[in-house]
């Protein structure tokens, strides 16, 4: 199950995002994604997702292109069976979590597995109560939205994304829209997430110290380029560029 | 048929024309007397504007044309037109010029009190000219609205475009062509129109929310 | 020339019949307005650039050209193509053509206040278009615009005094009938007055207290820290 970008762009407007991005990434990976504001790790993460276009470049998801077809030798627009085929593989938390609010949390686990999967209602049911159960929030089942912390909604967003069994969870800044003491909550439950599970996990992330702990492997990102990768040990004790130590003495120096 | 439709066309604008006038001095002196400090005023007026929304325009017309004149109260089709319209409109666009001015910001306001401006001065030279601006987008709204409903005063006799129309199709057995005329006729006039509502309702920016009243 | 309370008493009846047919007409009419309204609004929406236009265009006529003459349109055309209707259906159709332009503005402010994040969820989650709608962004959007919805009845109820024009037997065609066959128009207009304003200026009394209760809920649904 491997993830890889070739030669991926993207600009808007004047401002070039990503340039030229090669990256792949292989099964079961913990890929930390770190950089300051504007160097392109959530349009990364959001041309994964499909929610925008590369302008040049393709992406492939185990030798399957992913929004595009091949015919002959050309890049075709893709069509909606095949794009969702691909897609369903892949599944992302977002920083505002974006719950239902109509919806309790139960409901919001469910409401993709029966409609997507075909799964029926008593098993997505079954299979929503075990992950809220995993995210530590079994006696929420029946809240809203809007009764929920923000830690509580994000954990039940992740809970929801983990329900449609994607091989890439995307997880974009999932902190960075929490107040201090609920960060710990969240990133428990991706540890928890990280340790037990084979998925592919791409975690754009500005803690440091929780993407030292749980990943793999991690990309440095600058002005929309792939400055440094490499291990969790060396890029925080001993990144060999001059711009990722620029970047990680800033950030860790508070 | 074109000849006679665009005679009908004429008689619209004419009416179109003179009924905005009308509603417009309405809409104006309604507005303000809403905002007036004597209780009776504003009551007397939100009588009147709740009356001419309340109820359609062709009642209105019908019952000016055919119920006032046996009360001695009888006007030519061209003034009942040109009335009703203008009261029925008016008593809209008095609910834009008060909403407009209630929408100037109160700093504009406390500051003509600290210079000591009546409040004639102050409504003349300050609130009014800043409301204009947030007026405009509603007030053609309006406009459009007025000019499509001068095609019920063909029911009382104006030989407008849709009288022309009607007549021409009933005399011509050609519906078809007449009444799809009669609708690009239409149409032309007010397109233009919506098109220049939305382009000030652009430059206007943040404005009074009053979406086209129907 | 004074109001005769005795003739008023005899001629309610009539009226109220012909506010039944009112009440169809503007059920009916309504109806079909919600319904076109919906399929123009997700076409104005669609990726194909033809279909967009075609909705676009469809709003733009039915706004810019005067009620009455679409409803001649079809009362007089529609036959000459061998499409005879009766009358009232002709006047539900033309309200509900005419109005589905209207609705389809309201559904736009709705859907559009959805947030972004709504449809990018549905994308993370790999919903159908069908799902995305149905599901996750059609029930947001309604509950803001259901007091848009209410001023739009309120509208087709006064409007549909103009269905008279074109035979159909409803309240206002039934109070001039009565007008020129009695030569006494004050009683019936007066009670016309009466009827029409009591049920628009009740309904906009309810739609104002609907639209402060949505406002209420829609703050309390907030998400907390936002």
């Amino acid at each position: 199950m491997t993830l890889s970008m070739r030669a991926v762009s993207k600009s808007y407007g004047p401002l070039e995002v990503l340039r030229s991005i090669d990256l792949t990434v292989p099964l079961g990976q913990k890929l930390a994604i770190i950089g300051p504001s504007g160097s392109g790790k959530t349009t990364l993460l959001r041309l994964v997702m499909t929610l925008e276009k590369p302008d040049s470049g393709t992406i492939e998801v185990d030798g399957e292109l992913l929004g595009a077809r091949r015919v002959g030798d050309k890049l075709v627009p893709d069509d909606p069976k095949h794009l969702r085929s691909v897609r369903g593989k892949i599944g992302m938390v977002f920083q505002d979590f974006n719950l239902f609010p109509r919806m309790t949390a139960l409901q919001n686990i469910m409401l993709a597995p029966i409609e997507v999967l075909g799964m029926t209602r008593a098993a997505a049911e079954a299979r929503a109560r075990e992950l809220l159960g995993v995210v530590g929030l079994s006696e929420k089942t029946d809240e809203y939205p809007r009764k929920l912390s923000g830690g509580q909604q994000q954990r039940v967003a992740i809970a929801r994304a983990l329900a449609m069994q994607p091989e890439i969870m995307l997880f974009d800044e999932i902190t960075s829209a929490l107040d201090p003491e609920l960060i710990g909550e969240v990133l428990r439950v991706v540890r928890k997430i990280a340790r037990e599970t084979s998925m592919t996990m791409l975690i754009v992330t500005h803690e440091m110290n929780f993407a030292k702990d749980i990943s793999d492997r991690v990309i440095f990102m600058d002005g929309g380029r792939i400055v440094e990768d490499t291990g969790p040990e060396t890029m925080f004790t001993n990144p060999t560029n001059e711009r990722t130590r620029n970047f990680l003495r800033a950030v860790l120096d508070r | 048929m074109l000849e006679s439709l665009l005679s009908g066309a004429a008689v619209t604008l004419q009416v179109t024309v003179l009924s905005a006038i009308v509603a417009l001095v309405v809409a104006f002196a309604a507005g303000l007397a809403r905002l007036s400090r004597w209780r009776a005023v504003r009551l007397a007026t939100t009588v009147y504007v709740e009356l001419f929304r309340g109820t359609s325009t062709i009642v209105q017309l019908y019952y000016f044309f055919f119920v006032l004149p046996l009360v001695g109260i009888i006007l030519a089709p061209l003034e009942t037109a040109v009335i009703v319209l203008g009261l029925n409109t008016g008593a809209y666009g008095s609910e834009v010029v008060r909403a407009a001015i209630l929408n100037v910001p109160r700093a504009q306001v406390e500051a003509t009190v600290a210079l000591n401006m009546s409040r004639f001065v102050a409504m003349r030279r300050v609130i009014i000219p800043q409301a204009i601006q947030t007026m405009l987008p509603p007030f053609g709204n309006l406009l459009i609205e007025m000019m499509k409903s001068t095609a019920l005063t063909s029911l009382i006799t104006i030989a407008d475009l849709a009288f022309q129309g009607r007549q021409w199709a009933r005399n011509t057995g050609q519906v078809t062509e007449t009444y799809v005329a009669v609708l690009l006729i239409y149409f032309l006039i007010a397109f233009p129109l919506a098109r220049g509502v939305r382009v000030v309702e652009r430059r206007v920016g943040r404005n009074v929310r009053v979406e086209r009243l129907i | 020339m004074t109001f005769d309370f005795g003739f008023a008493q005899q001629i309610l009846p009539t009226l109220v019949d012909g506010a039944r047919i009112t009440f169809i007409a503007t059920v009916c009419g309504m109806t079909l307005a919600l319904m076109g309204g919906l399929i123009l609004a997700v076409v104005r929406m669609s990726q194909v650039r033809v279909l967009r236009w075609i909705g676009n265009a469809y709003v733009e006529f039915f706004r810019d050209t005067p009620l009455l003459i679409q409803l001649f349109f079809l009362f007089y055309v529609l036959p000459f193509w061998g499409i005879t209707l009766p009358a009232i259906a002709t006047g539900i159709l033309g309200l509900g053509l005419n109005y589905s332009a209207y609705t389809a503005e309201i559904y736009r402010a709705g859907i559009e206040s959805v947030p972004r994040g709504q449809w990018e969820v549905a994308t993370a989650l790999n919903l159908s278009s069908r799902t995305t709608w149905r599901r996750v962004v059609l029930p947001q959007a309604y509950p803001p615009v259901v007091p848009m919805f209410g001023n739009n009845l309120i509208g087709m109820f006064k409007d549909s005094m103009l269905l008279s024009t074109i035979t159909v037997l409803e309240l206002f065609a039934v109070t001039n009938d009565i007008g020129s066959t009695t030569y006494r128009y004050l009683e019936p207009f007066t009670l016309l007055g009466i009827i029409v304003l009591s049920l628009s200026l009740g309904g906009a009394w309810v739609v104002n207290t609907l639209s402060k209760r949505v406002a209420q809920a829609e703050s309390t649904s907030r998400q907390p820290g936002h």
